[in-house]
């Protein structure tokens, strides 16, 4: 469960599993409840991803579930479901616990391996086949996300994005061939296109988000930060999502290197160079401001903070950094997100003033 | 007797609620700072309350054209009121300061439970840090030391400023400068030693947690409640090395400019409804959770005179809906 993700994981699920003996749990949405069992029987000082995990399989367990999925990550988040299992198994579970990935990264004769035990006459084209429709799935959500997060604040009629997704969302569920699901992609292409736009100017505010991957895509766990600054009227641009994370990443490692090669040497865990290549690139397009988002202890982006430091001072972009865990309120991240808006806001004043005032003197 | 324009600010911090109310000169006519006793509706009731005595004193009367709020608890205390701005406190204290001193660059802030740097650059904020996590370099700390030690808040400042030879105590955590502080005390260090000990390591705190890879230059101001420590002024210039401002209402500066603030939203210049008999209101706030979904919000239901006013903490439209049976 990551914020919209369950959808091409679940669908996958349907189509490989045999409906009438496996049946494929849709999980809970991300809530209080989730963190608050999740932290019950999650190490303290883990990073917040455990524990929403945690209260996740809970939450699936209680309702009888017996096969667990995980994906597995480039950082200590790839030790986790280790731990997990056992606790769980500890705790008296009985289930089987599938990670996407294994101990070499991606294999997928090895996935194949591990999913037939949920359908022992799954072939292995089948599996191939629904699996590149899950990754396809996945690629049109995310376009179709980072299409509303750059045009959001333009659209006139301020729910039109908001209805097209929420249908979207439910239509997504439906889809088992490809055929259907280009078909489904034109259509939506076409509704999105249909939405009307004004144009974007100088006084319109650019923030970007780099960060640690988990906090980014699963809005419960930022408070809704994203949401927040959409109905600020912000233009939001966000880099990870998973499309990023399973197609693009691996290909750009090389280009991130090369990016931020004026601050780093080599890569140091996860995302923290792409962090730092993702924030000098947001800096070249002149984005106004951004803003770094972790789970509290998370190092790889613990060790990028002090080089964002430098490059805050040095190309003098306001930088704002976020952490999170356990807490329920949400009133000190909004007084921040607020704050931050002002500061740019009042900026972006300034800057139109002096425009105004150098046309006057012509 | 004429009528002037005034505009109410009130911040109601964690520890401490301010209230001023300015006119449209930005000049201050009344002012006051209480203690908030984890009661925000009474403190603000009392506020008022001087406020109206203040008027009645200097036989000025006031037509209020703007009325704002921040703080923690600025959206609870904005609904009763019927603010026209709510805003948060970084904003309000940048607007407060430039009000003041319009050539700040820096601004320290130090506050009840939380503190706050700003950084200005021509009369615009341009970056600020909060700290996020302990509450080590905050007015709350020096409190609970000042009570271990036998001394109330007060008298910290004349204190510290009287030792010659600062205690070292460590800075990176309460627990760790607790313990510290005792063991101090205990081989013998003088209580003054220890005092400006203290005010050191909340300045040292607060420079690790916010200051990291900011410039801090000049003019440097000093403000929120624990700026009126003369102690932790002197610990500010002594580890910077520098000029370090403290204006003396530097304790209203958020109240000041969520004043400022809200002329400036009322952009119209309609008069506001205002009444300042509050003291015969009775506001009821009732904490309910919603059980829509698993979320489980908890919100919190405003009652004026036993008529429900507003809603507030709910996340979706569900929360809204919620009874409006007491």
């Amino acid at each position: 469960m990551l914020g919209n993700y369950y959808i091409p994981i679940y669908n996958f699920l349907n189509n490989i599993v045999d409906q009438e003996i496996v049946e494929v749990l849709m999980p809970n949405k991300m809530s209080n409840e989730t963190i608050v069992e999740g932290s019950k029987f999650s190490p303290d000082f883990a990073c917040i991803p455990f524990k929403y995990n945690m209260g996740n399989y809970l939450s699936e367990l209680k309702k009888g579930a017996n096969v667990l999925i995980q994906a597995g990550g480039g950082c200590r988040y790839g030790y986790y479901f280790e731990v997990q299992e056992q606790t769980l198994k500890d705790m008296g579970y009985d289930f089987t616990f599938i990670s996407l990935l294994g101990e070499n990264g991606l294999n997928i004769k090895e996935l194949y391996h591990k999913f037939k035990l949920l359908n022992a006459k799954l072939s292995f084209s089948t599996f191939c086949y629904q699996g590149a429709l899950a990754i396809a799935i996945i690629k049109i959500m995310d376009d179709f996300e980072t299409y509303m997060r750059d045009k959001y604040n333009l659209q006139i009629d301020s729910k039109s994005f908001d209805t097209i997704h929420k249908k979207m969302l439910q239509d997504i569920l439906q889809i088992n061939t490809l055929a259907k699901l280009y078909q489904f992609k034109d259509e939506y292409i076409k509704k999105l296109k249909a939405v009307a736009l004004r144009k974007i100017t100088k006084d319109d505010i650019k923030i970007g988000i780099v960060g640690e991957l988990f906090t980014s895509m699963e809005p419960f766990s930022s408070f809704y930060l994203e949401k927040e600054l959409l109905n600020y009227n912000c233009i939001v641009k966000r880099y990870t999502t998973v499309t990023y994370l399973l197609l693009q990443k691996r290909f750009s490692r090389k280009k991130v290197m090369k990016k931020a090669s004026e601050y780093i040497d080599y890569h140091f865990g996860a995302d923290g160079a792409e962090t730092i290549a993702h924030t000098l690139e947001l800096i070249e397009e002149e984005y106004d401001g951004i803003i770094h988002i972790k789970p509290f202890g998370c190092s790889p982006e613990i060790n990028a903070m002090p080089i964002l430091q430098k490059i805050s001072r040095q190309k003098n972009i306001p930088i704002m950094y976020l952490t999170f865990d356990e807490q329920t309120t949400a009133t000190g991240v909004k007084t921040r997100i607020e704050a931050f808006y002002d500061m740019l806001k009042m900026k972006k004043e300034q800057e139109k003033e002096s425009r105004e005032e150098a046309y006057e003197s012509y | 007797m004429n009528h002037i324009k005034g505009y109410i600010g009130i911040d109601i911090g964690s520890i401490s609620t301010k209230g001023v109310i300015m006119d449209e000169e930005n000049h201050m006519i009344a002012s006051e700072y209480i203690w908030t006793e984890g009661d925000p509706i009474k403190a603000t009731k009392n506020i008022i309350e001087t406020f109206k005595k203040t008027l009645e004193e200097k036989e000025i009367k006031v037509d209020i054209y703007g009325i704002g709020t921040t703080g923690s608890a600025r959206n609870l205390i904005g609904t009763i009121l019927n603010a026209n701005v709510i805003k948060n406190e970084i904003t309000a204290h940048a607007i407060g300061t430039l009000n003041t001193f319009p050539d700040a660059r820096t601004i320290l802030e130090i506050g009840g439970q939380d503190s706050k740097l700003i950084i200005i650059r021509n009369g615009i904020v341009v970056d600020y840090a909060m700290n996020t996590l302990c509450s080590a370099g905050t007015g709350s700390f020096l409190s609970s030391q000042a009570k271990r030690l036998g001394v109330t808040i007060e008298e910290i400042g004349d204190i510290a400023l009287t030792s010659r030879n600062p205690s070292k105590i460590a800075a990176r955590c309460t627990v760790f400068a607790e313990s510290d502080l005792v063991h101090k005390a205990q081989i013998g260090h003088s209580k003054e030693d220890l005092i400006a000990g203290i005010c050191n390591s909340v300045v040292k705190n607060y420079l690790n947690n916010l200051a990291k890879g900011k410039v801090l230059e000049d003019k440097i101001v000093f403000q929120g409640g624990v700026s009126k420590n003369k102690g932790v002024v002197k610990a500010f210039e002594d580890i910077l090395n520098k000029k370090v401002h403290v204006d003396k209402n530097s304790h209203l500066m958020g109240a000041i400019g969520i004043a400022i603030i809200s002329k400036n939203v009322n952009k119209n210049g309609n008069k506001l409804e205002f009444d300042f008999n509050l003291q015969n209101v009775e506001f009821k706030t009732i904490g309910t959770e919603c059980n829509g979904c698993s979320n489980t919000c908890e919100i919190v239901k405003v009652y004026k005179d036993n008529e429900l006013i507003e809603k507030m903490g709910g996340r979706c439209e569900k929360g809204n809906q919620i009874s409006n049976i007491v």
